[in-house]
Order: structure tokens, then C-alpha cells, then sequence
């Protein structure tokens, strides 16, 4: 085997310029297709992110009518919050949320929306809820910049509200943005307003009530709660992992593209070689290999192009995927409208199980793909091959 | 001492529906440090004999015994073991690996025979010396005149000290000073060495430097001539 990976390698060597073009072809899938994953990866783990800090926290109890399809369900999804949740709501670990249906009427214009009442002085999420506690004729509320973009509301500007309380009676005021935050969760910021919970409360002459219970650890054993349904963070975030897997099966689309061309270049260069090189075949035989050893010379051969692919790879590729990593990859178009947490820059991961499987993949794939036309070898006659008389 | 003990050979190749009878009932014995050559016009059966002592093909009929092992009757392994170990090649077309260097192409048979390094400097430079071609150790075949690619060759053939080495009109593309030059290497390395030289060739220049003659003709041995013993 030792033998065969030093003549392979000398093989290649004098081979020149086809062994290289070979080389780099594969050595570009290679960087595209750890690139495109840790794009993959990245996205995730900033999704799950951002959600976790602006929508889920640690995850969810939900009201057990509360469905954020259907905002027909909104006015009766909601219940006092229950008691053996209070000592984690007073120190922090757990936060109430109360959500209703609501009207806004900016530059005239009527947006619906959810009105979210959530505790000025809550840390489990990044709102800036603090700036609801703000002294002003008007109710404070909190924005997110899609909504901001959306309705075109800028700080300190007023805007009139209208909802239905809780007897089904319509009420109005008038909001003024105390703040807008950008959080890249469109479940946080879509046609969302945020105002003090009690102010809600209030408002929708429910005191004590709320539709969602956010907590902060998403470790610790919870028990299911009469009337409200638990919501771990893995549930919630699986439409992420859902549209992240789509979005994977696409690429590897991509990839199999990308390895086919690659594997097109190694199968052509393997039959040239075969055919070309028959005298150096029956000459092999004849110091002597046996033809198996021969097949597998040429296999081997073929599989060093993978090999030169990674560490010419390395060399190009890796202070690419660093840069990547460091600087991110801005989406060309605005993916605010995505209707997916995604931000306007992702940050590739790479792990060393992603290199690693590429390089197997990789490998791998080069070598059957070397084999298969090799193993005509085989059946060549050493005689005939000698002569470099086609078979 | 009996090297090559050929009975009865009959060589057959499928041609179409028939067949084609290459060799017909040779019996030929070439002893320890012959320098001989099969002489015969093309397709006389000189290269399917030559092929077939040299374990590249095996008989139809018949018994070939090199170095007391039956050609027939050895595995595909066992016959490269043979060719590694005791057997030297030389084509008429140098059948040189082109990509590497001339020493490179020399160590070759010793790589695959398990020898060290520096056991495989000591012997490619020596095999190199005998045919004059130290001061090419770093060029490639394709910077070779033919004459030295044959001189390559030869090299490659005895750097493994083979007890037999076999060539196959290994003077075809040479011209005649080229040609007196390898005859005269391959002449002194099988008085040094003792090393059984088999030729197969037609060619004129070759045939009077060989010690031993033997005519072939449509398979059959015509004329077995001796010329000098060793």
C-alpha cells in the first residue's frame, strides 16, 4: 500500500497539468460545500438565537386555547396566571405575557396587529422593556424595526391604538414609541406592539391574566400546568430545524452538482489514463504486480486527487472560511420580509465533524468513482498490454 | 544446469470461431548463463515463447519449468512473485514509466522487492554504472536518446540481479552503433554476472553477438545452433 501511495503520488507529479486541474476542481467543492454548510450552520444557530433571546427564552407554557395561527382564538386564549408559578415570576425566572388584537392607524392607514403586554422590568428577553416605563400622557409601547419599517413609526412619534376588551367593547388611545429594536425574529417584531403587561391587563380588563408564560431555563424538569400546555424550546424551535433541513436537501442538490463535475473530471481522467497508459500497465506486470495490485495502483492514484484536493484546499480555502467566519456573508436583498428568522449577515460555523465528513464524502466518492474504471485492468491480457494494443 | 526445460509446448490463441496455433510441440532447454536468442521471422512464435517462459501467458499444452517452478501451474501471484524476483524484461519499445526519473525507473523493481534505501541507492547506482548512465540519474526518458533509453532499461532489467533476463527485439529502434553498444553491455554484464540472456529477434546485428541460435519457424523449433559454450 505504501508503495502504491509513493508511485501514485510520483504518477500524479509527472502527470503536471492534468493532475492539477483535476485537483482544483475538487478543491473548489470542497471549500463550497463546507462553506454552504457552515452557512447552514450558522443560520441556525443564529436563528434558535435570536428566537430564544427575543420570542421563546428557555421555553413556553402557552394557554390551551391559545393558537398563533389563529388570532380568532386570541380573545378567550388567556387565564390567570397559575399560583405555583408565582415564586419564579417574582424572582425573575419565569415572565407572564398577555396578547391580544389590536388596530393601528399610522399616517391614517388601519394595520392590525397583536397588542403583547410583557413586564417592564422582565430580563428573560433582549425587548427593551425598560423603556416602557416611561412618563408620558400617552402608553409607552416597544416596536421591532420590521414593524417600524413597515408602518413607517420612528421613535417618540404617536400613533392611535383600538382593541377590544375582554367584554367586547371597543376602546382607543394613543401610543406613543418609546423604542424600536431589531432582533431578526419576525414572530418578535411582525405586527407586534409591546406595552407594559399591566397596562394591558388593564386595558383589556383582565388583571392577573396572561396567554404565554416565557421561561428562562430551558434545562429544568417542568411539569405540565391544568389549562396550559407545556412548550419546550426544541418544539418551538422546530419549524427552524424544519426549514433548515428544506433548505439542506436543496443543497445538497447543490452539492451532488458540484461532486458530480468533479467526479466526471476523476472518471474521464482514470479512463485516459487506462487507455493510454496500457504499456505502462503490462510493464507493471511484467516487474511484477500482479493485475489487482495494478487496479489498485490506479485507484489509488485516483484517490490522491482527493488527498491534493484537501490540502490544496486548505491552503486557499481555509483563509477564505476564516475571513467568512469573521466578516459574514451579507444576503444580497433584504430579508426582512423572509418571514423566517434570518439576518441580514450569516455567520458561517464550521465544526470539525462538518471537515471531516466532507473530506470522508469526499474521499470517499473519488475513490469508487477511481475504481470503477479501473478494474478493467483486471481483465487485460499483460501481453497485449505490453504492446499498447488496445483491449 | 537447467534454467528453462521446455516439453512439448503448444501454444493456442482463439482467432474468430477457430483457433490459431502460435506454437507447435516445442522442446528447448537453456541452461544457466546462456546468452541465446529465438530467431525467427514475424510470427514465427519467438514472443509467445519468450511471453510464455516469462509467465505473461501460460501454455495451451505442454510443460514449461523456469527456475524449476511449471509455468502452468502457477497462481497469478505466484507468477508475479517469479517475474519480481527472478526475471528481467527488455522491450523493444523500452517500455520506460515515463513520469519518472531514470533512477526512479531502475529502483523500480527493487521498491517492489522490499529492499531499504540504501540498499536501493547502492544497486541503482551500480546497475546505472554498468550501463554508463550515472551522470542521468535526474533526467526523464522523454530527455533520453533511444540508446540510452535502452541502456535504461537494461538497468532496470539487472539491477535485481535476475537469473534470467529476457528481451524481446530490444535492438528494433536503435541504430547500429546504439545497437553494438547495448549487445556489448548485455554481453558483459551475462559474463559477469552469469546471468541467462533469451532473446527473441530478427535482427541481423543481434543474432551475431548471440552464443546459442535457435530457429523458429511457424511455431516449431527449425534449427538449434551453438555457437560457443560458456
Amino acid at each position: 500500500m505504501i508503495l502504491a501511495i509513493k508511485l501514485a503520488f510520483r504518477n500524479l507529479m509527472g502527470a503536471g497539468l492534468r493532475t492539477w486541474l483535476n485537483v482544483l476542481v475538487l478543491s473548489f467543492s470542497y471549500v463550497v460545500i463546507i462553506w454552504l454548510n457552515g452557512i447552514m450552520k450558522g443560520w441556525d444557530y443564529q436563528a434558535k438565537n435570536d428566537m430564544t433571546h427575543y420570542e421563546i427564552g428557555g421555553g413556553q407554557y402557552w394557554h390551551g386555547l391559545y393558537d398563533p395561527y389563529d388570532p380568532f382564538t386570541l380573545s378567550e386564549s388567556h387565564a390567570p396566571i397559575p399560583t405555583e408559578f408565582k415564586n419564579e415570576i417574582e424572582n425573575g425566572e419565569m415572565m407572564p405575557l398577555l396578547i391580544a388584537q389590536g388596530s393601528i392607524f399610522p399616517e391614517g392607514r388601519m394595520l392590525p396587529i397583536s397588542i403583547k403586554g410583557i413586564p417592564k422590568d422582565q430580563t428573560i428577553l433582549k425587548i427593551p422593556t425598560q423603556k416602557l416605563d416611561t412618563l408620558t400622557d400617552a402608553i409607552p409601547a416597544v416596536i421591532g424595526s420590521m414593524m417600524a419599517n413597515s408602518s413607517r413609526l420612528e421613535e417618540g412619534e404617536r400613533v392611535t391604538i383600538r382593541w377590544r376588551d375582554a367584554n367586547g367593547t371597543f376602546d382607543a388611545a394613543e401610543i406613543v414609541i418609546a423604542g424600536i429594536f431589531s432582533s431578526n425574529v419576525p414572530g418578535a417584531e411582525a405586527n407586534q406592539v409591546y406595552v407594559s403587561l399591566k397596562q394591558l391587563q388593564e386595558m383589556m380588563l383582565l388583571p392577573g391574566h396572561a396567554t404565554i408564560l416565557t421561561f428562562a431555563d430551558e434545562k429544568a424538569q417542568r411539569s405540565e400546568v391544568d389549562g396550559w400546555v407545556l412548550k419546550p424550546k426544541s418544539e418551538l424551535t422546530r419549524q427552524v430545524d424544519e426549514m433548515i433541513k428544506t433548505k439542506s436537501y436543496g443543497q445538497t442538490i447543490l452539492y451532488g452538482i458540484l461532486l458530480l463535475l468533479a467526479m466526471l473530471a476523476i472518471f474521464d481522467t482514470q479512463i485516459l489514463s487506462i487507455f493510454r497508459r496500457q504499456k505502462e500497465i503490462g510493464t507493471y506486470v511484467a516487474l511484477g504486480y500482479t493485475r489487482k495490485e495494478v487496479v489498485m495502483l490506479f485507484t489509488v492514484e485516483g484517490t490522491m486527487h482527493a488527498i491534493l484536493a484537501a490540502l490544496l484546499a486548505t491552503a486557499y480555502g481555509m483563509p477564505f472560511l476564516l475571513w467568512q467566519a469573521k466578516v459574514g456573508w451579507t444576503m444580497p436583498v433584504d430579508t426582512s420580509q423572509f418571514g423566517m428568522a434570518i439576518a441580514p449577515t450569516l455567520y458561517p460555523i464550521y465544526t470539525i465533524g462538518l471537515v471531516a465528513t466532507t473530506v470522508a464524502i469526499i474521499t470517499i466518492t473519488t475513490a469508487i468513482v477511481s475504481y470503477m474504471p479501473s478494474r478493467k485492468i483486471a481483465k487485460m491480457n499483460p501481453t497485449e498490454a505490453l504492446r499498447g494494443k488496445l483491449q | 544446469m537447467e534454467i528453462i526445460e521446455i516439453k512439448n509446448l503448444i501454444k493456442k490463441f482463439p482467432v474468430g470461431k477457430g483457433e490459431f496455433v502460435a506454437l507447435r510441440g516445442i522442446d528447448l532447454n537453456i541452461g544457466k548463463g546462456e546468452f541465446a536468442g529465438l530467431i525467427g521471422p514475424s510470427g514465427s512464435g519467438k514472443s509467445t515463447l519468450l511471453n510464455i517462459i516469462g509467465s505473461l501467458d501460460s501454455p495451451s499444452d505442454g510443460t514449461v519449468n523456469v527456475l524449476g517452478k511449471s509455468v502452468g501451474a502457477l497462481s497469478t501471484r505466484e507468477a508475479a512473485q517469479l517475474r519480481k524476483s527472478s526475471l528481467g524484461f527488455i522491450f523493444q519499445s523500452y517500455n520506460l514509466l515515463q513520469v519518472h526519473t531514470v533512477y526512479e525507473n531502475v529502483e523500480f523493481p527493487l521498491l517492489l522487492l522490499k529492499y531499504d534505501a540504501e540498499k536501493r541507492k547502492k544497486m541503482v547506482m551500480d546497475a546505472l554504472e554498468w550501463v554508463g548512465l550515472t551522470d542521468k540519474v535526474k533526467s526523464k526518458p522523454p530527455q533520453l536518446s533511444g540508446g540510452e533509453c535502452q541502456r535504461v532499461a537494461i538497468a532496470r532489467a539487472m539491477v535485481k540481479r535476475p537469473s534470467i533476463v529476457l528481451a524481446d527485439e530490444p535492438t528494433a529502434n536503435l541504430d547500429a552503433k546504439n545497437s553494438h553498444n547495448i549487445l556489448q553491455t548485455m554481453e558483459n554484464l551475462n559474463k559477469e554476472l552469469k546471468t541467462t540472456f533469451l532473446f527473441a529477434t530478427h535482427d541481423e546485428k543481434v543474432i551475431n553477438y548471440l552464443h546459442r541460435k535457435i530457429f523458429l519457424l511457424d511455431g516449431k523449433v527449425e534449427k538449434d545452433e551453438l555457437i560457443r559454450s560458456n
